[in-house]
């Protein structure tokens, strides 16, 4: 008797619990829900580094210049600024009456403490190296900021939309020192207000009344939920809980396509996949031919349209298509047919010593996903059958390979990505600088260093655009690494949802949407 | 009863500093560190965040470091979740594996018991051999399988349920997880008490109370069940692990914001001392638990309590 | 007795797939690494080329399905052969030398007995890197204690019966008296927790390659296989549905077994 009573108690005990401390109400119209694949690591703008950090602090926050829906640049913080005749001062006109989320107006002071804060050592910013070319920044008064420059830099302002460039609120930081960006604690100069953030779960933001374009924001509220699984963010979306998601999971494209194919947004993407290669070891060092005999035994074509099946573009440059006022090279393959480079690449790896009785072995990193499983696995394919080379294929975890790739002892082909901070192909190119921390393959070249520093110093756009082009041109024709296809984005968008802008930057900032009106 | 509470919480200490100490070695051993990235660190850059986690002290002093402030209560911060103490997003996570995990227990014991009573009372029928098959297949499909399948029936095609954790939910949000955390146990839980029950049902007492008159249900009630339960008692301690490891799974698949799910991330980001205080924690909550079943058990059978 | 029936049905079942899965390969046309890119998530046909259809990438489902099963099989086992090891070593021992030490070592097994050792598990995995025959000393890590526990107990039944008596009082040396008196007096019971580890061992084969923890790319256990089934649902459920089914069979026919193996040597040895 007791027992069952016991259980029972249990029962109704469990159950109370979950019950109670619920709010059963339906979602309220005037929130946005949004998907995001991961918790942000911080909003502490300077520590940050991951995309999805970046995403929602561009919500919380502004920085001089931000961006319209279409991917177009605007003024934000600052309405107007001068450009010097060599290039190398810039003079930002603040925005008069711009404040705080605590009614503190905004100046350009800081903008200062901010750029402070993001280079000093102490605070270990990820993108301290962001802000290198900034020789000198000062307030001349509230009002006015000036840069000043080590080299023209003319992507300065699209730097200046990224989130590690926003100000920050000094008397928080000072207060608070590290933890000023926690809910409750954030002072935010953007849209909204960080309202919440439960790990794991969802981040929720609420309108920002002191935000100086706060009349055109029309959303109250967004929930980003922590969704890891796109097929779980998938079927959140079909179930009407989210208006918009962060991607579509690969194996339901075909099928999102078909019935949902109106909410379907696909655009370019500043992004590359590749795979690079360990130039510091055998096979592949000083062995260009072997390179571009595997880069050319790939058929990218097969592959986007068979195996990641969503659209992408096959990748014979470096920087992508659609980059602001750059006309990629291409690889002197692109325009054969598949078998025609089969047949250029066996004579390359015969070229280089291999053969059917002596084949190339090596291994093939990659992280461990599904996705970039059955790439391997097909490309592993395509080098057996075209050119007898084996390659074994070892997936590790993502921190695994990171650390192997820049170890540069154990690789030999392994899986990267780059995706462009800002929308300028310097932001591509320069990795492959022989000093940059994220030269991955570790490609040292005088003569593509030599052509990068050049147009570093052009203050003419047409010439810097020149040297750049010619620089990738050279990188290219020494295959430090194969790249294979640039990334889409692809987002669902419920029809209840106005104000969308496809971008090559893939930013969508919520202040930008709007529920439609309801019939 | 005191004494052997005691005892049995000091001789707990022991294990659980191995506990702590596996667990140390085995994450520091991983390959790969919490802050590598694609976007690449300058060197200064990285000796300096390197530096501020202590992680370029010799291990054996890492070690110290961190089990004295265990002493204090204190599980150190998080590499991942820069803004948060190990502490808070344990506070945090441990809400949601509880619910589900204490919610998957009674269901599991409710069914099993019962249905595993009915079976022992109709043994031999053919309402006996579908239970018993029911519970077997409930152990052997791995809930992997049966999660999906249920989320893309019930909830996407049939919407009759949310297809998967809000916070804002309702009730509803729970059945699905909770069913398919709670089957297995079912299962196991409805064969012991079978067996159990069979066992007792013939035994001297129970005839002479048929003997005496008096009814099935009453029989059950009053004599049976309590001994029947013990083995199911003694299973507890497993069950309550056997539901810790199942939940992973679980949140893994429904997205919810559990311990499981920030256990298996945290691995996975080399995220060392949130992996450590979820292991510690666990096995803390673990030896409780076990605690306060024996103690029970010792409640129900007198013959156990004097060692 | 139905206990009979059930070892000879499941049995011979298992038997079956053991055989399908080894000569299955020898006799299809396909083989387990080739991709297709024209021929992805083609539908099963008896008559045609592909009797389980293919995969996401062409590959035929048929091999690799029978591959699966020699994968999860050989895992399984040999995980199980390590916890039987490691389980009867302690068991015995402890049940044998008895007194202070054996309550020791049995404390220590309840202890651990209770931790969720799959977080070990994920621990180890991650720091050796999914090194193929670690997988099966973790997994067989940590299914030992059911083991010890049993062997502990009927070790200690053994002890006090004649025959050990009678063998002691002859001189004859403890080693000898375990290894020739007890040991095979355990059988039984340890064939029995065998059979019922391995679908344990295969639950977390399983689940650690849902995690991606499993074996590698273009190897492929039952598990895998799942996985990968599981993101097809929608255009193929085939994918998911064949080894699903397998799994869940080849499961419930180890249960079925060790059930029935518990029963038939239950009944021997009771009076």
């Amino acid at each position: 008797m007791n027992t069952i009573r016991l259980i029972a108690l249990l029962f109704l005990l469990a159950l109370g619990a979950a019950c109670g401390t619920d709010d059963d109400s339906a979602e309220p119209r005037d929130t946005l829900q949004r998907g995001i694949p991961t918790d942000p690591e911080t909003l502490d703008q300077h520590k940050a580094r991951t995309i999805q950090a970046a995403d929602v602090q561009r919500d919380l926050g502004e920085g001089l210049v931000g961006y319209s829906a279409v991917g177009e640049l605007v003024p934000a913080a600052a309405t107007s600024w001068d450009v010097s005749e060599d290039g190398l001062t810039y003079t930002f006109h603040l925005r008069e009456g711009a404040k705080w989320s605590n009614g503190d107006p905004v100046v350009a002071a800081h903008f200062v403490a901010s750029v402070e804060r993001l280079v000093d050592p102490d605070t270990a910013a990820f993108y301290a190296q962001f802000l290198s070319d900034i020789a000198a920044i000062e307030a001349a008064d509230d009002l006015t900021l000036v840069m000043t420059l080590a080299q023209p830099t003319p992507y300065l302002l699209s730097l200046l939309t990224h989130p590690a460039t926003f100000p920050i609120h000094t008397p928080s930081v000072k207060e608070l020192g590290d933890g000023f960006a926690r809910p409750g604690k954030l002072v935010s100069n953007g849209a909204y207000v960080l309202d919440a953030w439960i790990p794991g779960s969802v981040i929720s933001l609420r309108r920002n009344e002191h935000y100086w374009n706060d009349a055109s924001t029309s959303i109250d509220k967004v929930n980003y939920h922590v969704l890891v699984q796109d097929s779980s963010e998938l079927n959140r979306y079909r179930a009407g809980q989210l208006h918009i998601t962060s991607t579509v999971p690969p194996d339901s494209f075909a099928q999102v396509q078909a019935e949902l194919g109106d909410q379907l947004h696909v655009a370019p993407y500043l992004g590359v996949y590749y795979y690079g290669f360990n130039l510091s070891k055998p096979p592949f060092k000083d062995n260009p031919g072997l390179r571009q005999a595997l880069s050319m035994a790939i058929d990218r074509e097969q592959l986007t349209a068979k195996v990641t099946g969503r659209g992408e573009v096959p990748a014979y440059s470096w920087v992508p298509p659609g980059t602001h006022d750059y006309e990629p090279p291409a690889l002197s393959y692109s325009a054969m047919t598949q078998a025609e480079r089969n047949q250029v690449a066996r004579n390359l790896y015969k070229a280089a010593g291999y053969s059917d009785d002596n084949p190339l072995r090596f291994e093939l990193r990659y992280n461990t996903s599904n996705t970039q499983g059955r790439v391997a696995a097909a490309i592993q394919n395509m080098w057996k059958e075209a050119l007898g080379a084996e390659a074994t294929l070892v997936n590790e975890e993502f921190q695994v390979l990171l650390s192997n790739i820049r170890g540069r002892e154990i690789t030999q082909v392994f899986r990267s990505s780059w995706i462009g901070d800002y929308n300028d192909a310097h932001t591509f190119l320069k990795i492959l600088e022989s000093d940059n921390p994220a030269n991955s393959p570790g490609y040292a070249s005088d003569e593509f260093d030599s052509l990068m520093q050049r147009a570093a110093e052009q203050t003419d756009l047409d010439a810097r655009r020149l040297y750049l082009e010619e620089a990738e041109r050279v990188m290219l024709a020494d295959h430090p690494t194969i790249p294979i296809y640039f990334y889409l984005s692809r987002h669902l968008v419920s029809t209840e949802i106005e104000g969308w802008g496809d971008n090559v930057l893939d930013y969508h900032y919520s202040q930008h949407l709007s529920f439609k009106a309801a019939q | 009863m005191l004494r052997y509470t005691l005892l049995r919480i000091v001789g707990a200490i022991p294990t659980l500093l191995l506990v702590i100490a596996l667990a140390f070695l085995m994450v520091h051993a991983a390959p790969g560190g919490p802050f590598d990235d694609e976007r690449a660190l300058p060197a200064e850059v990285e000796a300096n965040i390197a530096a501020a986690y202590h992680l370029d002290e010799p291990l054996p002093k890492q070690f110290v470091r961190y089990v004295s402030g265990l002493l204090r209560g204190d599980l150190g911060p998080s590499y991942r979740y820069v803004d948060y103490s190990v502490n808070e997003l344990i506070a945090t996570a441990f809400p949601y594996s509880l619910r589900i995990g204490a919610l998957a227990m009674a269901l599991a014991l409710l069914i099993g018991v019962s249905a595993g009573t009915l079976a022992a009372l109709r043994q031999g029928t053919a309402l006996d051999r579908v239970v018993m098959g029911f519970s077997m297949t409930g152990i052997s499909i791995p809930v992997f399988v049966v999660a999906p399948v249920l989320v893309l029936l019930l909830a996407v095609k049939l919407q009759w349920l949310p297809a998967g954790w809000s916070e804002t939910g309702g009730a509803g949000r729970y059945i699905l997880p909770v069913v398919t955390l709670a089957l297995p146990q079912i299962a196991y839980i409805a064969r012991l008490t079978r067996a159990s029950m069979i066992d007792v049902l013939g035994r001297d007492f129970i005839r002479t109370a048929h003997a005496q008159g008096l009814g099935t249900a009453t029989i059950i009630r009053v004599h049976a069940l309590k001994p029947a339960m013990l083995p199911v008692l003694s299973y507890m301690g497993p069950a309550i692990a056997a539901i810790l490891t199942g939940s992973v799974v679980v949140e893994e698949i429904f997205g919810i914001p559990g311990l499981g799910q920030f256990f298996v991330r945290g691995a996975l980001n080399r995220d060392y001392t949130l992996v450590l205080g979820i292991v510690v924690f666990y096995a803390t909550l673990i030896i409780a638990l076990n605690l306060v079943v024996d103690i029970l058990y010792g409640a129900i059978d007198p013959r156990v309590r004097y060692r | 007795m139905s206990g009979n029936r059930t070892v000879k049905v499941t049995g011979t079942f298992l038997l079956a797939i053991t055989v399908a899965a080894l000569v299955g390969p020898w006799i299809s046309p396909n083989d387990y690494v080739t991709t297709n890119l024209d021929q992805i998530l083609v539908s099963p046909s008896v008559s045609g080329m592909h009797w389980f259809g293919t995969d996401g990438l062409g590959r035929d489902l048929f091999v690799r399905t029978m591959h699966g099963i020699r994968v999860t099989m050989l895992v399984a086992v040999v995980a199980s052969l390590v916890s039987l090891v490691i389980g009867v070593a302690y068991g015995a021992i402890a049940g044998f030398v008895g007194g202070r030490v054996d309550a020791v070592m049995m404390r220590l097994v309840d202890t651990l007995y209770a931790l969720p050792f799959i977080f070990f598990v994920i621990l180890l995995m991650v720091v050796f890197e999914r090194n193929f025959f670690l997988i099966f000393v973790a997994i067989g890590a940590i299914n030992w204690l059911d083991m010890a526990r049993i062997v502990r107990g009927q070790t200690l039944s053994l002890r006090e019966r004649e025959f050990v008596e009678a063998a002691r009082l002859t001189g004859v040396s403890t080693a000898r008296i375990v290894f020739r008196h007890i040991a095979p007096n355990l059988m039984g019971i340890v064939i029995v927790y065998v059979t019922l580890t391995i679908p344990q061992a295969i639950l977390v084969e399983s689940f650690l390659s849902f995690l991606g923890l499993g074996v590698q790319e273009p190897q492929t256990s039952l598990g895998a296989l799942v996985d990968a089934g599981v993101n097809q649902m929608e255009r193929a459920s085939f994918a998911l549905l064949i080894p699903a089914t397998l799994l869940a069979l080849i499961l419930m026919c180890f249960n079925f077994l060790g059930d029935g193996l518990r029963d038939y040597f239950d009944a021997r040895q009771s009076p």
